[in-house]
């Protein structure tokens, strides 16, 4: 469903582009959920951020295809509406725009992009209010600014009842977890299972931590170091690290 | 007839941001003429303008008495619009302004509020949103007389450029004589913010409703404070019907 190849990518820094995706190669069939994790610096966020083609971040060899589809020839919006969900460890507070409003015109784009009929105000209301339910968000914060003034935790919260939404075919969660107290970590693990554990969907997880896995479980576990997927196995490799570390492990 | 010599040119301070070539052009009635306003004590007044060309408006608001001025400056030329207020006792002076616009047009507002009595406040928020080799202008001066105590006067000026070459200018000016006042100003030039682009590109925002979410949530601080709301929309839909002609 998504499949990378050998994965080269640059991102602009101050002192001039910096290598830091270095033939990574990864596939994650549909109806799988693969787990990425690696130390910090590994290039995890430069994944994430470079599957959703974020500006400054080059990818200068491989390829990437989605459901047959060449993504990198996609602008970052085509991405989406193709069914890519990007999930920030930074959600991006827009001051002035409501969730409502920025999560309506998002959803009727993706919508006209694929040819479907917009949603009316009551139908989208609808939707927003079932899965706001389900990642048990107050409605008002709906009608708040984005992510303007959230704790870190609801940011979190935010991004997966966005994706409820959105209703993505598949999402890349890059650190969902982080930030998140046990309670919340528990309804955003449901969160994922219940949105993306489907028939046709995929997910990859970027995180530190085994904890979300206990919720989500995977079906791989990839480590990534240095740039490049360096093991590969199943969820118990994700307790073999958080047993041992990453420098007996990788 | 005003004589030649006292027009103004780009070297008086007030106009030193104004299109010269404009201002050789233009006629002397426009350029040094007043729209005189008066609002008794304890009346409030509203006026509102889509500016075109020069227009120039001198209030006294008497004691308790409010003035509200909105306006959009949008014109496809040079366009000013200046208002001189005088706030009595206990009055108030409210103003949102929005300039916008593309091309190689400069448009300003220039505010001259003079609180001459105590107690009297003023509130002034402009936003101004260019692109091309557009310029957007505001010039606002606000003077404390020295028996002026208790004054509260607040303005604020933010600008974005959405390419390069477009060009904002501001120039506060305070002159406060008293002693027991409150007088607030801030300024800030910029560009639209990348990353709530990119962010809202990745749920499937198109680049140009994007822009356009980003620049509705930047103006319409300047109509936030207009007491007639149905206004207020209409003047935000009046700035952002400027943004989706642009060839950006």
């Amino acid at each position: 469903m998504l499949k990378i190849e050998n994965l080269h990518a640059e991102v602009a820094t101050a002192d001039g582009a910096k290598q830091i995706l270095n033939g990574l190669t990864l596939e994650v069939g549909a109806g799988e959920v693969h787990a990425i994790m690696g130390p910090n610096g590994a290039g995890k966020s430069t994944l994430a951020y470079a599957l959703g083609g974020r500006p400054g971040y080059e990818i200068t060899q491989g390829s990437v295809t989605f459901d047959g589809k060449d993504l990198l020839d996609m602008e970052p919006h085509e991405r989406a509406a193709a069914g890519l969900f990007l999930g920030f460890q930074y959600p991006v507070e827009i001051p002035g725009v409501s969730n409502v409003q920025f999560l309506r015109e998002a959803a009727n784009a993706q919508r006209k992009a694929r040819g479907e009929e917009p949603l009316t105000g009551g139908e989208f209301l609808k939707l927003a209010k079932e899965k706001a339910a389900l990642l048990r968000m107050d409605m008002d914060m709906l009608k708040r600014p984005v992510n303007v003034g959230f704790s870190g935790g609801e940011k979190k919260r935010n991004e997966m009842v966005q994706m409820g939404i959105l209703d993505p075919k598949f999402a890349i969660l890059d650190e969902t977890d982080s930030g998140l107290d046990i309670d919340a970590l528990r309804t955003v693990g449901d969160g994922i299972n219940s949105i993306m554990r489907a028939e046709g969907k995929g997910v990859l997880l970027i995180t530190h931590y085994q904890r979300l896995l206990d919720y989500v479980k995977p079906d791989k576990v990839h480590i990534l170091a240095k740039g490049r997927i360096v093991k590969t196995g199943g969820p118990e490799l994700a307790l073999e690290l958080e047993r041992e570390g990453y420098e007996e492990v990788v | 007839m005003t004589d030649l010599a006292t027009l103004p040119t780009t070297r008086d301070e007030d106009w030193r941001y104004a299109d010269a070539a404009a201002l050789e052009s233009s006629d002397a009635e426009t350029l040094t003429g007043w729209t005189e306003i008066a609002v008794p004590a304890g009346e409030s007044r509203a006026e509102s303008r889509d500016v075109t060309g020069v227009e120039r408006i001198r209030v006294r608001v008497g004691k308790s008495g409010k003035f509200e001025l909105s306006a959009v400056n949008a014109a496809p030329g040079y366009a000013r619009l200046e208002c001189e207020v005088t706030l009595e006792d206990g009055a108030h002076f409210e103003f949102g302004g929005v300039t916008i616009g593309g091309g190689n047009e400069t448009r300003e507002f220039v505010t001259r509020c003079i609180h001459v009595e105590p107690n009297a406040t003023s509130n002034q928020v402009v936003r101004a949103v260019h692109w091309g080799k557009a310029t957007g202008n505001f010039l606002g001066r606000i003077e404390v007389v020295r028996d002026a105590q208790k004054t509260d006067a607040a303005q604020n000026f933010r600008a974005i450029l959405l390419e390069k070459g477009a060009s904002a200018n501001t120039k506060p000016e305070l002159e406060i004589f008293a002693d027991d006042v409150k007088c607030a100003h801030g300024a800030a030039i910029g560009a639209l913010d990348q990353m709530a682009g990119f962010y809202m590109a990745a749920r499937g925002i198109p680049p140009e409703i994007a822009r356009k979410l980003q620049v509705q949530a930047f103006v319409a601080d300047a109509f936030e404070n207009i007491e007639d709301e149905a206004l207020g929309e209409r003047l935000l839909e009046r700035a952002l019907s400027v943004l989706e002609g642009a060839q950006l």
